[in-house]
């Protein structure tokens, strides 16, 4: 990357490193946390809500793998119910994470370096919430390798033509290539809580993670393609696993899934949902752990921004979809569109309609986008209406297919609901030890926003 | 070789500096004397600071390349072995070689091998994981994670000569010098 073309110009916007910070400023603030902070009542009593919440998980799915999926409300025709809903809805709030630290690093949003180190390690706790889904769903989890392609006593191989095949490998490849873009750009940060750490068990767990990173230049350099590269890769992979997942559906031909629509609306739509995740977490971090400093209004407003234009695109996706009922002239169409909007699910699509396309239209006004409280509001309402979207797709269109004879409803159980919540709980769970133990803001690339780290910029001053 | 160090064998001299720009001119200066084998240490990626050591160019891209191929091309024949040779299904009467259903599955797998070859070219390249290296010896280098900025003179250099070394790197208005233990 680039460094010295890139300072943020000065401008009347909110600088995104508050004034007054040095190296070792941002090193002590953001490394404490992880080293020397101690451990708070309310750290230790919302880990026990949380934990207890994935202990949710846990016996929902044990008791799934002793009964089955008849656990579960789904039955034909709706055979996908939650499962689906909820795979779809966690994928698309990785998303953000992957996008703030690809798609922005490559378009040099230097606004980025704040937020990337935890909007992947969201990205990652996302994707692994959204993997127990399918699994879950086969019904027969421990034989879940079956959909990968070895050689087996069986002498079958997958079909390569199946979209559910394509997912296996869209899904598995994101979350290794997050992992690994993750990791890499945590390499130098682990470097610094390994040489300022007092604790020789400590130094030692840090310093195996860090591998011996010294920070040489010949490193550095090498450093630096390989994130510009992972990043380029990230890029498209990021656009290619909800285009993948879309194809779950599109490929099929039920009405509601059958649209050449679908990839770029599922993309946004992750995108969408993945960002109000994103500040549905950092709005709370930053005011408990003080780094108004690092994710400054500039962030948060940024991120409100993107939400508002990916909304928009949603928006638009819902409008060709109801044009396309109509302009399509098959009854099939026309009435999935009619029973969006007076079936037996009417009340989940005027809420999905709320959330998603009205509700988001108050970003256009800053007085909402610079206000926190707000903001949080917002995105959480955002986070409902992306999953009642998800809830839509899935059930509502399975629920009345072709033949009235077919119709039927979905009604999910108890199970469903432990399930969804645990994986909340598991997701929150992953998140609270994650602030604790890694540096949750990417200390060195923090470094590159100060004027000081411009070696050409700051010669020429001095001539 | 170090002829009169204080003790055991040297790994070369380190100076310290306070800032990038002191570093980035430390190091020009350095590879312009003639020394070869020299190495520059910073809490951030540095532009111009591997040119200034005379390291201009890297692997890396080459290594994701041919990473990313060979995962492309063995994704797709995998795909075409299975679903031609070994285990073809009818489906519908489609030719069995579907190409357009292969792009997918090649497409990840191009990324997958490619970011992984990035990371572990990377690593590789770099000598890393490396448990022990001799520059850590210097108590001060714990801050080379963090606000200080080092140059390191091997004395594999054929230049280097512990007196005259030294004497040149303090030329370049260090905080402090200090021998590298090895």
């Amino acid at each position: 990357m680039a460094t010295n073309t890139q300072i943020p110009v000065a401008d009347r916007r909110v600088p995104v490193i508050a004034p007054g910070h040095t190296f070792s400023t941002i090193t002590e603030k953001i490394s404490n946390i992880v080293l020397s902070r101690p451990v708070s009542l309310g750290w230790i009593f919302g880990f026990l809500i949380v934990f207890s919440m994935m202990n949710v998980l846990m016996m929902a799915l044990g008791y799934l793998f002793i009964k089955g999926t008849g656990i579960w409300g789904i039955n034909i025709p709706i055979g996908w119910g939650f499962a689906i809903v909820n795979f779809v809805w966690w994928i698309g709030i990785g998303h953000a994470g992957t996008l703030i630290s690809a798609i922005l690093c490559l378009l040099r949003q230097t606004w980025r370096n704040s937020i990337n180190r935890f909007a992947e390690a969201m990205t990652l706790f996302a994707v692994a919430c959204a993997g127990i889904f399918p699994l879950a769903h086969t019904g027969r989890p421990w034989l879940a390798y079956w959909l990968f392609p070895y050689p087996n006593t069986m002498r079958y191989w997958p079909n390569f033509r199946s979209p559910l095949v394509w997912d296996v490998f869209a899904v598995s490849t994101y979350f290794t290539i997050s992992l690994v873009f993750w990791f890499v750009g945590l390499i130098p940060d682990l470097a610094t809580l390994r040489d300022r750490t007092e604790n020789v068990w400590v130094q030692r767990i840090y310093g195996l993670l860090a591998m011996g990173w010294r920070g040489s230049a010949r490193h550095w350099h090498r450093y630096e393609t390989a994130y510009l590269l992972l990043a380029g890769l990230a890029t498209p992979l990021v656009l290619s696993v909800h285009t993948v997942v879309s194809f779950d559906f599109a490929v099929g031909i039920v009405p509601g899934w059958h649209t050449t629509i679908f990839p770029p609306y599922f993309v946004a739509g992750a995108i969408y949902s993945g960002f109000a995740m994103v500040l549905c977490l950092a709005i709370p971090i930053r005011a408990i752990y003080g780094l108004q400093d690092f994710i400054t209004m500039r962030h948060l407003e940024n991120a409100a921004k993107v939400m508002l234009a990916t909304g928009l695109i949603v928006a638009y996706g819902y409008g060709m979809e109801a044009f396309m009922g109509w302009y399509s002239g098959s009854p099939f169409d026309s009435f999935l569109l009619w029973n969006r909007l007076h079936g037996p699910y009417r009340l989940s699509y005027m809420a999905l309609l709320g959330c998603n396309i009205l509700i988001p239209q108050v970003l256009w006004l800053k007085k909402f986008r610079v206000s926190t409280g707000w903001l949080w509001i917002i995105s959480f309402v955002v986070l409902v209406g992306m999953w009642l979207e998800r809830f839509i797709i899935v059930v509502v269109s399975l629920s009345r297919d072709f033949l009235n004879s077919s119709f039927g409803m979905y009604y999910p159980t108890k199970w469903d609901w432990m399930t969804f919540a645990g994986t909340i709980g598991m997701f929150l769970t992953a998140m609270w030890l994650f602030v604790r133990i890694l540096p949750m803001i990417s200390i060195f690339e923090l470094r590159t926003l100060l004027p000081e780290s411009h070696v050409h910029e700051a010669t020429e001053v001095k001539q | 070789m170090s002829d009169f160090s204080s003790s055991g064998p040297v790994y070369g001299l380190m100076a310290e500096f306070d800032s990038a720009q002191e570093l980035v001119a430390a190091a020009h200066k350095t590879h312009e004397a003639g020394y070869q084998k020299i190495d520059a240490y910073s809490p951030f990626p540095i532009e111009g600071l591997a040119e200034a050591i005379g390291f201009h160019k890297n692997n890396v891209p080459l290594v994701v390349l041919i990473g990313g191929i060979i995962g492309g091309l063995s994704a797709y024949a995998l795909q075409y072995w299975v679903a031609v040779i070994t285990y073809p299904v009818n489906v519908g009467g489609r030719p069995f070689h579907s190409w357009p259903s292969f792009i997918i599955v090649t497409f990840e797998l191009t990324i997958l091998f490619g970011g992984l070859s990035s990371a572990i070219g990377m690593l590789a390249l770099n000598g890393l994981p490396m448990p022990y290296h001799p520059v850590f010896n210097v108590p001060e280098f714990a801050k080379a994670s963090e606000n200080k900025f080092f140059l390191v003179v091997f004395s594999s250099d054929p230049k280097y000569d512990a007196a005259r070394t030294r004497s040149f790197l303090s030329g370049l208005a260090p905080r402090m010098i200090a021998e590298v233990p090895s």
